[in-house]
């Protein structure tokens, strides 16, 4: 498959601060890339200098081999983590003043019924309800039948049923063949619809690729989670403490054989916890610091 | 190009119409002023005298005649002697004196404050020689109302051009949707081009209504063209839209816009003639009014309305406003910003 967008060494510097160093990576056409990382990592940032709205102190920025420019900005659909609409417009007005911005057009009475605003086509966009908004700004940014789509925080502040939903219009996306660039600190969000990651701290990438092939290479065998009180008793056995979330994780390749060897040291089990590594362990691992921090 | 420019200029236009508080303002308030000031002014004259001295020069010299010693009368210049016979027609002086051979002062027989003047001119004359010859012209006077009504125009078009664009921009700016059209393909100066669309066609229409309601409900004067004054209405706003977006163009803090247009608007609602004449104070300060467009806007629409002023006569006024127009948009689009970044 063609790479679709690629950056470049970006750099953004602002006074005292660097808030993207040297970040590169290539996405590669139909897929979803996602970039996690805990507020303030530097990835709403990055990504946009990519969509070309913040100018980066050095770096390039390319869409299919050539220097962003004009084409990017016709083909690219974009929805921000925060975008203000014009007050007073409905739900269709609103769609049809971004489409007519655009030489490419969607339908819009598809981009309604695609993100379940049908219903609401002629509601005054200050009227919706935070999940129907959400949705409304991923309609706007589908106004220009776009191959390349950024999606910037798109769940934050939404329940879990209204994520779900959302989930579900990103993966019918997705299957028209589109490039999704998704920007998340939900964990679960990027094992789910994500086929790459690459996970940022304090600007910089610090690990990247598809989200199981991380886990594999990280962790051979399931976690055991016991309250952090047991510390005391795992001497000899490796484990990690995380003070903050009263937990101690231990993992495991064999967790029967764990399992007895905790048992002969006295420690309780009652309140263990056996799971699978998830991408929020492997942050942890990495960084030393909650996602969610 | 003109598909992205009519995109904005409807959704802009469908914003402000469907904003009905806002509308309602834009609309009662000049007609409340004019409202207002009809029942205090309406019906009679300024209660002080005035009399213009036919002269060149800027101040005038109390010892020319014992009469410009006569307190409680304001003497001002008048260096174009047609144009103080047409505000001894209007009634806007009582009294046009010459003291150059032969001393001669007109007055309108119609004015019953220039009957007054006339009689105190003629005593303090009788005592200096009697010197002076009369001449009458005659004409209806000029209400305050009528005077002042391209005053509450302007100012209405000046308020709705630079805050409802000035401030509308940098709220934009503020809550991200600029950032949002800057990540389209839509250009800054179609942006730019949408927002004077849409405000022009806004405050023409309500500058047309306003006007319209009050010169039939009035009767005020109209003895230029009708399509002049809108041709001046057209120049003045794009000139005062420019204007605000220029202020707007990089300001990211509501506050800091409402101070500087407030910075803007002050002076010129003091200096332009919205409310009073600046012909009895000084040089300076006539000289001053000259650099705020509204100056321009309402000395050509009263030259139109009140002394048959074609577009050549106000041809100055308009060439100043295109000027600065220009001027405004290129500074405006040259250091535009879409967002705070």
């Amino acid at each position: 498959m063609p790479i679709a967008l690629e950056a470049r060494h970006l750099v953004k510097q602002y006074p005292g601060v660097t808030a993207v160093n040297d970040v590169s990576f290539a996405v590669a056409e139909g897929v979803c890339f996602g970039l996690l990382g805990p507020n303030g990592a530097g990835k709403t940032t990055t990504v946009e200098i990519i969509e070309g709205v913040t100018k980066p102190t050095s770096g390039e920025v390319r869409y299919y081999g050539e220097p962003a420019g004009d084409r990017f900005r016709e083909e690219a659909g974009i929805q921000f983590q925060n975008t203000a609409l014009q007050d007073y417009l409905t739900v269709r007005e609103t769609l049809e003043m971004f489409r007519d911005l655009y030489d490419r057009q969607a339908d819009i009475d598809e981009i309604l019924e695609a993100c379940s605003l049908t219903e609401l086509a002629d509601r005054d966009n200050r009227k919706l309800s935070g999940g129907q908004r959400q949705r409304l700004l991923l309609g706007v940014a589908l106004v220009n039948r776009p191959r390349l789509i950024f999606l910037d925080e798109p769940t934050t502040g939404l329940d879990p049923q209204a994520r779900r939903n959302f989930w579900e219009l990103v993966q019918g996306i997705l299957a028209s063949g589109a490039t999704v660039i998704l920007t998340t600190h939900y964990m679960d969000e990027a094992h789910v619809l994500c086929d790459e990651i690459a996970i940022m701290d304090a600007g910089r990438i610090i690990t990247q690729g598809p989200p199981d092939m991380l886990l594999e290479e990280r962790y051979e065998g399931l976690i055991i989670e016991l309250p952090a009180e047991t510390a005391g008793g795992l001497d000899g056995i490796e484990h990690r403490v995380y003070d903050k979330l009263g937990i101690v994780e231990i993992v495991s390749r064999d967790v029967t054989a764990s399992l007895r060897e905790l048992d002969a040291k006295g420690v309780t089990l009652d309140r263990i916890k056996i799971r699978q590594a998830n991408l929020e362990d492997l942050f942890l691992d990495l960084t030393g610091h909650s996602l969610r921090a | 190009m003109f598909r992205r420019i009519y995109a904005v200029f409807k959704a802009r236009n469908l914003e402000f119409l469907r904003d009905r508080a806002t509308l309602a303002w834009n609309i009662v308030l000049p007609l409340a002023l004019m409202a207002g000031l009809s029942l205090a002014f309406g019906g009679g004259d300024r209660t002080e005298y005035t009399i213009g001295v036919l002269t060149d020069a800027a101040e005038l010299d109390a010892a020319a005649h014992p009469f410009l010693e006569t307190r409680y009368i304001d003497f001002v210049p008048v260096s174009d002697i047609e144009q103080g016979y047409r505000k001894i027609a209007r009634h806007q002086l009582d009294l046009l004196l010459r003291f150059d051979a032969p001393p001669t002062y007109w007055v309108n027989p119609d004015s019953a404050k220039g009957y007054f003047a006339e009689r105190a001119l003629l005593q303090a004359d009788a005592a200096a020689g009697g010197r002076f010859t009369k001449a009458e012209i005659e004409g209806q006077p000029l209400r305050y109302v009528d005077w002042v009504l391209p005053g509450i125009l302007g100012m209405n078009m000046m308020f709705s051009c630079l805050f409802g664009v000035g401030y509308v921009v940098v709220r934009y700016r503020k809550n991200g949707f600029l950032k949002r059209l800057q990540a389209t393909p839509l250009k800054p100066m179609e942006f730019i081009i949408a927002q004077i669309g849409s405000r022009m066609t806004l405050v023409l229409s309500i500058t047309t209504l306003v006007y319209v309601g009050t010169h039939l409900i009035l009767g005020t004067p109209m003895e230029g063209h009708y399509f002049d004054l809108f041709v001046v209405a057209v120049l003045g706003t794009i000139t005062l839209v420019a204007l605000g977006l220029m202020i707007a163009a990089r300001v990211t803090s509501e506050e800091l816009a409402g101070g500087l247009l407030n910075m803007i608007n002050w002076p010129m609602m003091l200096l332009s003639g919205v409310w009073f004449s600046l012909e009895g104070a000084g040089t300076a300060v006539q000289q001053a009014a000259k650099i705020f467009p509204l100056t321009h806007i309402l000395d050509a629409w009263r030259s139109i309305m009140f002394d048959g002023a074609s577009l050549v006569d106000v041809g100055s006024h308009l060439v100043t406003l295109v000027a600065m127009a220009v001027v405004f948009l290129l500074l405006g689009a040259r250091v535009f910003r879409w967002n705070q970044d």
